[in-house]
């Protein structure tokens, strides 16, 4: 082949475009397939808030919901639990919940519920740490928990992360930060729906 | 008859490179004549990677990706497929055997120093395929929709939830939903069956031109292609084909007996190859009393563990985790010693492998148990321990003694 007569700067040029209008391209036909893995339209559907029944709950007892295939858990807490959430705040790591990413701001208080009905507190299952999700354990001085210092709460199989009876994680477990306070509301008295909360957040 | 295959032969070599392929591969690729046990794994890993294709074929013609239908399929494979059961406990112990394998002939690399110069890129090619092994055994484990099928990948992908900035986006994007669902099942499975054997296969390739580019290291670590014979072939070396080929037959027949004492007698292990709570159907709501990877990632797992978390972020973890697998790339270029064998390097270092390898199976151990302080603590040495060795290879050399390496290969 004959290099004579050759304009090297132009055939620079064009190659350097060529090669810069075929990347724009392939960043164009690569988008489609990066973005069809977000959840489809479908899975964000199904992120509809759901209604749970309270009128049955007793004292000390917990029920779990599904809401967006996460576990909810709803606790009604005890006279004894309520005075005892405020005696172990200094083995937490945020007993104020000041980390906001955490519960709508009408759960930042030391119960992390809504003012109006302290002893529920609503909370997404699942540990802050890896995703696991931890067991209810209302047993006051659990032996394989710490025994007498053990106020309730909740214990992650997996890693062993603990959480008291609000939620809110112990000093010196693997996970960062308190559990998850969904957004939720009372419908009535004895009804709750969550993952809407009316945008009261 | 016969020249009619020789005519067939040369019609086809005039237009595919067969003879030529068939020497430079096997009759007339030249090994170093002093293989000993530790080089039967490599062509072991290829078997059981044609294994794994095979009954991983098969297994696909009966099994369904689908959130509802996934757990019971498995089952119904088990049950109803005739020599359905023999198919998957193949291919769960074909999972398991490949890491067993891939272990034994990366110690062998370690060992002898077939990592080092001109074997830089054997290497490499060889830990992308260990990494790439880890993901394909990992997107499999998720196939049987079992609970620790389920919560193993919903650990594994909220690690990348501790990525800074970009980790809840990053695994809503990996899992398609907000949860493992249906979604996570349904793209697994395209990666596992598709997407990384397509990679896998692509490596094992590289990896087998770049070393019969070079030609094999040997126990002795000396270059056989420093001394040929008038005849331009290696005065140490033997063709692979025939007498490597029959070697590494008695190999495979010693590895299929065992294989085989596995799959029919203890195909789950004692719950170190099939977990016990895998014969649960996956439920989102309740995680099982104890979760802990397959035993071939509980090593890494125990690194993942032992670092705890700094400033409410569990990323340290991860971080070293993933470091503990990449720091395998730069092995060549940490270790500074110009002498590859073990059998000519100084004490120091047949006592520093030797210690990995315990501290490496002492992770494992590790790995597999539920935490407690003390266990913690063992882990965060190991982990120090292992990342320690790397960069003791690159000083040990300043005073290790080291023996003469021969010119030729012994024995």
């Amino acid at each position: 082949m004959s290099t004579e007569g050759v304009d090297k700067g132009r055939r620079r040029f064009l190659t350097a475009a060529t090669t810069v209008v075929g990347a724009v391209g392939t960043g164009f036909v690569v988008a489609p397939f990066v973005i069809s893995w977000q959840p489809s339209a479908r899975a964000q559907a199904a992120g509809a808030p759901v209604e749970a029944d309270i009128s049955r709950l007793e004292p000390g007892q917990m029920m779990t919901v599904e809401w967006r295939g996460k576990p909810v858990w709803i606790v009604r807490r005890s006279e004894q639990n309520m005075k005892e959430l405020a005696e172990i705040e200094a083995q937490l790591q945020d007993p104020e919940s000041k980390n906001s990413g955490q519960q709508p701001a009408y759960a930042q208080n030391r119960f992390r519920s809504r003012d109006n009905n302290p002893e529920y507190v609503v909370l997404v299952g699942i540990c802050t740490h890896l995703g696991c999700s931890p067991t209810y354990r209302p047993d006051l001085g659990a032996a394989d928990l710490g025994g007498a210092a053990w106020r309730g709460g909740f214990f992650c199989p997996c890693h062993g992360s603990k959480f008291d009876l609000a939620g809110r994680v112990y000093t010196g477990v693997p996970a960062p930060a308190n559990l998850e306070v969904p957004p939720y509301q009372y419908l009535s008295e004895s009804v709750i729906l969550v993952g809407d909360d009316g945008g009261a957040a | 008859m016969n020249s009619m295959m020789t005519q067939l032969l040369g019609w086809v070599d005039a237009r595919f490179p067969l003879s030529k392929m068939w020497k430079e591969h096997l009759s007339e690729y030249y090994a170093p004549k002093n293989f000993n046990f530790w080089y039967f794994f490599g062509s072991l890993a290829l078997l059981v990677l044609v294994i794994q294709i095979v009954t991983g074929i098969f297994l696909t013609m009966s099994y369904k990706p689908d959130g509802d239908l996934a757990f019971g399929s498995v089952e119904f494979i088990m049950r109803d497929v005739e020599w359905g059961w023999l198919i998957r406990y193949m291919h769960t112990t074909g999972a398991s055997a490949f890491f067993a394998v891939v272990y034994l002939h990366m110690f062998r690399g370690m060992m002898y120093g077939s990592y080092k110069a001109p074997r830089e890129l054997i290497w490499i090619f060889g830990c992308l395929i260990f990494l790439v092994l880890m993901a394909e055994a990992f997107f499999g484990y998720l196939l049987p929709w079992g609970q620790m099928s389920y919560w193993g990948a919903q650990v594994i992908v909220n690690l990348f939830q501790a990525v800074p900035f970009v980790g809840e986006p990053l695994s809503v994007w990996i899992r398609g939903d907000y949860v493992i669902s249906d979604a996570s099942l349904n793209r697994f499975f395209a990666l596992h069956v598709i997407a990384l054997p397509i990679v896998l296969l692509g490596l094992v390739v590289a990896h087998i031109i770049a070393l019969h580019e070079v030609g094999s290291n040997n126990p002795d670590g000396v270059e056989i292609k420093k001394h040929k014979g008038p005849d331009g072939k290696p005065l140490d070396g033997i063709p692979f084909h025939p007498y490597y080929t029959v070697k590494d037959i008695v190999g495979v027949v010693v590895f299929l007996m065992i294989f085989s004492v596995v799959m029919f007698f203890a195909p789950e292990m004692g719950g170190f190859f099939i977990e016990a709570p895998n014969f649960i159907p996956a439920d989102p709501l309740k995680t099982p009393e104890h979760i802990a990877p397959v035993w071939y990632f509980t090593p890494y797992y125990a690194i993942l563990r032992a670092v705890p978390s700094i400033a409410g972020s569990a990323f340290p973890g991860v971080a070293a985790m993933g470091a503990a697998v990449i720091i395998l790339f730069f092995l060549p270029w940490l270790d500074r010693s110009p002498v590859k064998s073990i059998r000519y390097r100084g004490l120091c270092f047949k006592v520093l492998l030797f210690l990995f390898v315990a501290n490496f199976i002492m992770l494992g151990y590790l790995g597999a148990m539920p935490s407690t302080p003390g266990k913690t603590l063992l882990a965060q040495i190991g982990t120090v321990y292992y990342f320690a060795y790397f960069f003791a290879l690159a000083i040990i050399p300043k005073f290790e003694k080291t023996k003469p390496v021969p010119e030729r290969v012994t024995s």
